[in-house]
């Protein structure tokens, strides 16, 4: 397929649906040494509800019968991979009857769109700055001012969250404090509601861009020197091509390969420290509803979004994994002479 | 004919002399005294000192307890408040009336602890595991390949979300042994790419010729020449469990009982501090944080440097 090695592909495939078939294992199983009892929690949950709890010994066997809990584990679990399989993630105990697939489907579009926005501002800004930091062109100035930003890359996003908040929304009052759009802005395509949404995105994205770009540049930056004394660099200036020119077809071209792989690993990663931002942040992601259903106690929610979110992780990790040979024809050509 | 001394030989010389890598391996010449090196490692050491001589110097039970003057603001930020509180609090109380002090303590060796038990079992792990695959290769190197790329797909913190959400209150100790399980994949990595290159170099090929053991190949030739991969490796390693352990802390699923720096935050967050405008509630912990995530990144520079010379030249 567009010319990349069958084996290849097979190798990727297979990593890819193991790798969400240990992770949603892994959600259903720890769940099953837990001394709590989803059936007692919803029970609970109703009597404090001021629900009619007389006979809660019979309402407990009823809610462990629709749980499907007094099945034999095996089919517990088989039941719980086929679900999976057709998004069919259960029904939430804190906002019943409401299915979980759809309080995902409320959110993920947020988390999507806040992620999509830093994760792009954060990899070109990152990788520019650190190829500016080799290049012998640069001016000395960058060389400077460019390294004391580094001293934010490895600080957690929810950590420069916090900073922010306290300095543009409590003392300067510049942009709002929580949310995901104002509260009197009814939801809609116009301007009003966009850039209402705007406004409120821009702290949580500015938390993640500030701590994160930083990581790239250092990666950039080595990979750069590494490509900065390779032969083929010295004769392309040697016949006298444009510097710029040299930097971008020449060097960046070569060193930025290895970033697109870290890119995807570092995924996860983002993700994690993105759910964190919106918890602090009270925006409507993924990370909100997480932080509610933890609250709640809420598993059938704590597990959805779990898987999910792995599922994005893994699908991101499997598309750069597809992309990477149509950038780099030697992964095509070295995969094709092993096979 | 008499025979000229040739005027360019004793310069020659010395600057053969000069050239000798044994010569110019004086004490300012090496790579291990890196400035990224030792200011990291010097601003981590301060750290952890303030842990242990602070627990001796100042009182530390009133953590758990709390006192009368709440919401104080540490020395130096003096408002009308300040009058009741003596120089008790320097740096300020909580809403609960915890000496902050006293909290950061003891809360920044039991965030550190969490890093650093969780990285030596996930390198230890990490190092057994690199070594078998990259050594033994065939069924099992494929086995410990796949099985390492499929965990680092995965985020820690999501399956220990589930985790904590499951059972509850953990301890420091199962804390740090539970985000372990996610600390060994990038050291196998490492090491399984080190060793795989390392065995077609020279110096292994002669020890195998030599008769020596796998054993002693391994620990002995190999092991000494990963050193400085090995201490990157770990630097990072208790970074990404610390801002793991911080994350858990964060959303309230750390240990319940046992102030850290991120149950710190949590609490903060939680009790509205933000609006009320109590900067040095979270704003301590979270510097703290900060400097220590920074004296880390400085260390794995550092290291970085050293066991990359290229790098060293910009």
């Amino acid at each position: 397929m567009f010319g990349i090695p069958r084996s290849y592909l097979i190798n990727r495939t297979i990593t890819f649906v193991l790798t969400v078939f240990i992770a949603a294992t892994l959600i259903w199983l720890i769940p099953r040494f837990s001394p709590v009892d989803p059936a007692e929690i919803m029970l609970s949950r109703m009597a404090a509800g001021g629900g009619a709890v007389a006979d809660s010994e019979a309402i407990l066997a009823q809610l462990r019968a629709d749980f499907g809990l007094n099945d034999p584990l095996i089919v517990q679990y088989l039941k719980y991979m086929g679900n999976l399989l057709t998004f069919n993630l259960g029904i939430s105990t804190a906002s019943f009857p409401t299915p979980v697939s759809v309080l995902i489907a409320q959110a993920l579009p947020w988390t999507l769109g806040l992620m999509i926005l830093s994760v792009v501002i954060t990899f070109v800004i990152g990788n520019a700055l650190g190829a500016f930091m080799v290049w012998e062109r640069t001016p000395k100035i960058w060389k400077v001012v460019i390294p004391t930003f580094m001293i934010f890359t490895s600080i957690p996003p929810i950590l420069s969250g916090l900073l922010l908040m306290y300095i543009f929304s409590i003392t300067l009052r510049w942009l709002p404090l929580t949310g995901s759009y104002g509260l009197t802005v009814e939801p809609g395509w116009d301007w009003a509601f966009i850039s209402s949404v705007i406004e409120h995105g821009t702290l949580p994205a500015l938390s993640i861009i500030v701590v994160t770009f930083g990581f790239w540049t250092l990666g950039m930056r080595g990979l750069m020197i590494s490509v900065q004394g390779e032969d083929y660099v010295n004769l392309a200036k040697a016949k006298g091509l444009k510097p710029r020119y040299v930097l971008y077809k020449y060097m960046v071209r070569n060193a930025i390969l290895p970033q697109i792989t870290a890119f995807a690993l570092k995924i996860g990663l983002l993700v994690s420290g993105q759910i964190l931002v919106e918890r602090i942040f009270g925006y409507n992601g993924m990370g909100k509803l997480l932080y509610d259903a933890i609250l709640d106690q809420d598993f059938a929610v704590i597990q959805g979004v779990s898987y999910i979110i792995i599922l994005m992780t893994a699908l991101s990790v499997f598309l750069v994994d597809l992309i990477y040979p149509l950038i780099d024809p030697r992964i095509r050509l070295s995969e094709e002479a092993a096979t | 004919m008499t025979v000229t001394p040739d005027p360019q030989a004793p310069n020659q010389q010395t600057a053969e002399a000069n050239l000798d890598p044994v010569s110019r391996f004086n004490r300012f010449d090496n790579p291990w005294l890196n400035p990224r090196l030792l200011w990291g490692s010097g601003i981590l050491l301060v750290i952890i000192l303030g842990g242990i001589i602070g627990r001796m110097l100042w009182d530390t039970d009133l953590v758990f307890t709390g006192s009368t003057p709440l919401k104080l603001p540490p020395l130096g930020f003096e408002n009308l408040r300040r009058q009741e509180g003596i120089a008790d609090y320097p740096l300020g109380t909580d809403g609960a009336g915890r000496d902050m002090l006293a909290m950061l303590i003891i809360g920044t060796p039991n965030t550190l602890m969490i890093g650093a038990i969780a990285s030596v079992i996930g390198m230890s792990l990490g190092i057994f595991l690199g070594f078998t695959a990259g050594f033994v290769g065939g069924r099992v190197d494929d086995t410990i390949r796949v099985l390492s790329d499929v965990m680092i797909t995965i985020p820690p913190l999501l399956i220990l979300v589930v985790f904590q959400a499951s059972f509850g209150d953990v301890s420091l100790v199962m804390m740090a042994f539970l985000i372990a399980g996610f600390m060994w994949q990038s050291p196998t990595r490492l090491i399984r790419a080190q060793v795989l290159s390392m065995k077609r170099s020279g110096y292994v090929q002669m020890a195998q010729l030599s008769g020596a053991s796998t054993f002693h190949i391994m620990f002995r030739e190999m092991l000494p020449n990963l050193i400085p991969y090995l201490f990157g490796s770990f630097i990072a390693n208790v970074t990404t469990a610390i801002v793991t352990a911080v994350g858990l802390e964060v959303l309230g699923l750390g240990p319940q009982r046992i102030p850290t720096l991120g149950r710190v935050i949590y609490d903060a967050i939680n009790s509205g501090a933000l609006i009320q405008n109590l900067w040095w509630w979270w704003g301590l912990p979270t510097a703290l944080l900060a400097t220590m995530f920074i004296a880390l990144l400085l260390i794995n520079l550092g290291l970085d440097e050293v066991s990359n010379p290229r790098l060293r030249k910009i």
